[in-house]
């Protein structure tokens, strides 16, 4: 009855091929953003800003990436978090050299060092394709991740072998390090992940995005159509790993504020692997439903046997998450394998019809 | 000039001066290379017959040890260990057909592999659950598995040979001999090739699906039970085995996914590749090429060779 596009009627192409063609999906979009800038945090939870959103974020960012090439271009990649690291490192040698630029333009930059990367890794794509394709980007995985280790340039030669985010200012207010508050870095993540998405959302609804899917849904088509096919693929390599690189500068700088190379393991790169399969390949708001399951269930997974009142050791309780976290993705599976995205689609088109479905 | 010389000239210098140094570095490519070997065999087993990339593979070894070991501890003499150990194996086959393949049958393949991180994670927690999360230790003495290390004085030095690594070639390649012999010569082998060849002409002539991935998967478990005894009395049984478990797949790369000797050939030649650059020129770059190298040849490789060493032929039509 509420949900209903009765009575609206679009005069223009553009009003047709709009992302949010209906009255209803643009105010829940602002209400979406109205809680994110401002319901948040008004929490003022330092446990809900920082270990529950700002991540939150950040895996969205990353599972977009991962999106645009798994989802829309069809290349599994099992690498990405070897890209979110090369974000990191990029990032951080970029703050180090100079440390007088603004460290928001090097978050955006170290993306272009992260598709550069990509885009070399992405080179085999052209001949391999499916799985043989995921174990070639397991070779990115472990080689970057060997380089972070055994390339002491990358981290400033510090004793530790880790990176540690220095402290650094936007506008006198400080945004890095460990004296930034909760509130300014979610912020920051926020007004990027919100910016990047729109820009990612606008480039698969167009001419690109088009050419994206058309190599998935059948790449030898594509051709024939005049799709060119290696212009086409390291694109989406380059993009998606832009993505996943500024995702890492963020998750090293605005969450972690500091890291060792162990964070970009291959484990990270399964996990949002997880994210959009979960979420939905192809989907936008799957990459987000995604990366709050799967982030976000294990920390509730934590809370249930305490509100129970079950007096369970904490290493039962993380073995325990661990089975049902298993036993949901195959249930998730096998009640819905396009991902909650279309279980959100399912839910709108009930919404239409109710409370008179015929 | 100094560099070239230390990278094109100086490990075959060295190589020559202690032909007793390669030799050792050789057998020890050779048991790593089997054990990779053992274990792509597992994945080419399932994927062969029914089509999923079955990332639990590796976890499978780690929880078939597990198992055993476990139930070892838990004062069952070793044998009967061993006897129920294999029968976890088959009731984790039968779970895994009843609760994960047949909902998903006529699924992308991508949401089948998808399916099995789900069971990896179920068999970590699981068996941490069940058998603690602490390395253990592989019993070998009730099993019957030589210990200590038979000594050769040639070749200008001394070779040493694990006995253990021995009893693992032997059971290994009986392992195969058995399997190849099982897959060419039972009405059971007939039928898996005939489903691994056309599901739907199999289903056809009778043969039930359903059956056949019970066996398949049960086949992956005994598999993932020798490996996991053989790796396990090298090291600890721990998860930490699983990293380790992911080089299987450059060697599936190498041999294809179809193909039994190709797992075999190409487990050796990583298994071989690997500690010959670890040794002879890891240390001009640090050491810790054991990491990567594996999935940089197989990149290399592909490139050339798209199906792998004996996989069969990608052919597309529109």
């Amino acid at each position: 009855m509420l949900y209903r596009e009765a009575g609206q009627f679009k005069t223009t192409y553009e009003k047709d091929s709009a992302i949010f063609p209906i009255l209803q999906d643009r105010i829940g979009i602002a209400v979406i953003l109205a809680i994110a800038f401002v319901g948040v945090p008004a929490t003022r939870s330092d446990f809900i800003i920082n270990a529950v959103m700002t991540p939150f974020l950040i895996f969205s960012l990353a599972a977009i990436g991962l999106n645009i090439l798994t989802g829309y271009t069809g290349l599994l990649s099992l690498g990405t978090a070897a890209f979110m690291g090369v974000g990191a490192y990029a990032c951080y040698k970029l703050t180090s050299i100079f440390p007088n630029v603004n460290i928001i333009v090097w978050v955006i930059a170290s993306g272009f060092f992260a598709a550069a990367v990509g885009v070399l890794f992405g080179l085999p794509s052209l001949r391999i394709k499916g799985f043989y394709l995921a174990i070639a980007t397991l070779a990115a995985q472990f080689f970057l991740e060997w380089c972070f280790i055994r390339i002491p340039w990358l981290y400033n030669y510090n004793v530790s072998g880790a990176i540690e985010v220095p402290q650094r200012e936007l506008f006198g207010v400080i945004i890095t390090g460990p004296r930034a508050t909760a509130e300014t870095r979610y912020f920051i993540v926020l007004m990027i992940v919100v910016a990047m998405t729109w820009l990612a959302s606008n480039l698969v609804h167009g001419r690109i995005g088009r050419m994206w899917m058309a190599v998935r849904d059948m790449d030898i088509a594509a051709e024939l159509m005049g799709i060119r096919l290696l212009p086409t693929k390291l694109l989406a390599f380059a993009v998606s790993s832009f993505y996943c690189g500024v995702s890492g500068a963020l998750m090293v700088f605005l969450w972690y504020g500091g890291a060792e190379a162990s964070v970009f393991n291959i484990n990270q790169s399964f996990t949002i692997l997880f994210m959009i399969i979960i979420g939905g390949l192809g989907s936008m708001v799957g990459s987000f439903m995604g990366a709050a399951l799967i982030f976000i269930l294990p920390i509730a997974l934590r809370y249930v046997p305490e509100a129970l009142g079950l007096p369970l050791q904490s290493s039962t309780v993380e073995h325990l998450t661990f089975m049902v976290v298993g036993v949901l993705i195959i249930v998730i599976l096998i009640a819905e394998p396009a991902g909650m995205a279309r279980l959100w689609q399912i839910a709108k088109q009930k919404l239409r019809v109710w409370p008179f479905p015929y | 000039m100094h560099l070239l010389y230390q990278i094109l000239i100086d490990p075959f210098v060295q190589m020559g001066s202690a032909p007793d140094l390669l030799a050792q570095t050789l057998w020890e490519g050779l048991v790593s290379g089997m054990l990779y070997a053992l274990i792509a065999l597992g994945f080419v087993l399932i994927f062969k017959a029914s089509g999923v990339f079955n990332f639990a593979q590796g976890i499978m070894v780690v929880f078939a040890a597990l198992t055993l070991v476990g139930i070892y501890e838990a004062g069952v003499p070793a044998f009967i260990a061993l006897a129920l150990a294999i029968a976890v194996m088959f009731l984790l086959a039968f779970v895994v057909e009843r609760a994960v393949l047949r909902p998903l049958v006529g699924q992308p393949d991508i949401i089948l592999f998808m399916a099995t991180f789900g069971i990896t994670y179920f068999l970590i927690g699981f068996g941490e659950l069940v058998f603690g999360g602490d390395p253990k230790v592989m019993i070998t003495e009730p099993l019957f598995l030589p210990k200590g290390a038979i000594t050769y004085h040639a070749l200008g030095g001394m070779v040493q040979l694990q006995k253990l690594d021995i009893a693992a070639a032997v059971i290994a390649s009986l392992m195969v001999a058995g399997l190849a012999v099982f897959f060419s010569k039972t009405r059971i082998g007939r039928a898996l090739r005939a489903v691994a060849d056309s599901h739907e002409a199999a289903l056809s002539v009778g043969i039930s699906l359903e059956q056949i991935w019970v066996i398949v998967w049960f086949a992956a478990g005994l598999v993932a039970l020798v490996t996991g005894v053989f790796w396990g009395a090298r090291s600890d049984v721990s998860f930490a085995l699983e990293v380790i478990a992911l080089k299987a797949l450059p060697v599936l790369i190498l041999g294809g996914f179809t193909s039994i000797p190709g797992a075999i050939v190409g487990g050796l030649i990583i298994g071989l590749g690997e500690k010959i650059v670890e040794f002879y020129w890891g240390p001009l770059v640090g050491g810790g090429t054991d990491a990567w190298f594996a999935y940089v040849i197989a990149l290399v490789f592909l490139l050339f060779r798209p199906q792998g060493l004996f996989g069969e032929k990608i052919i597309e039509r529109v």
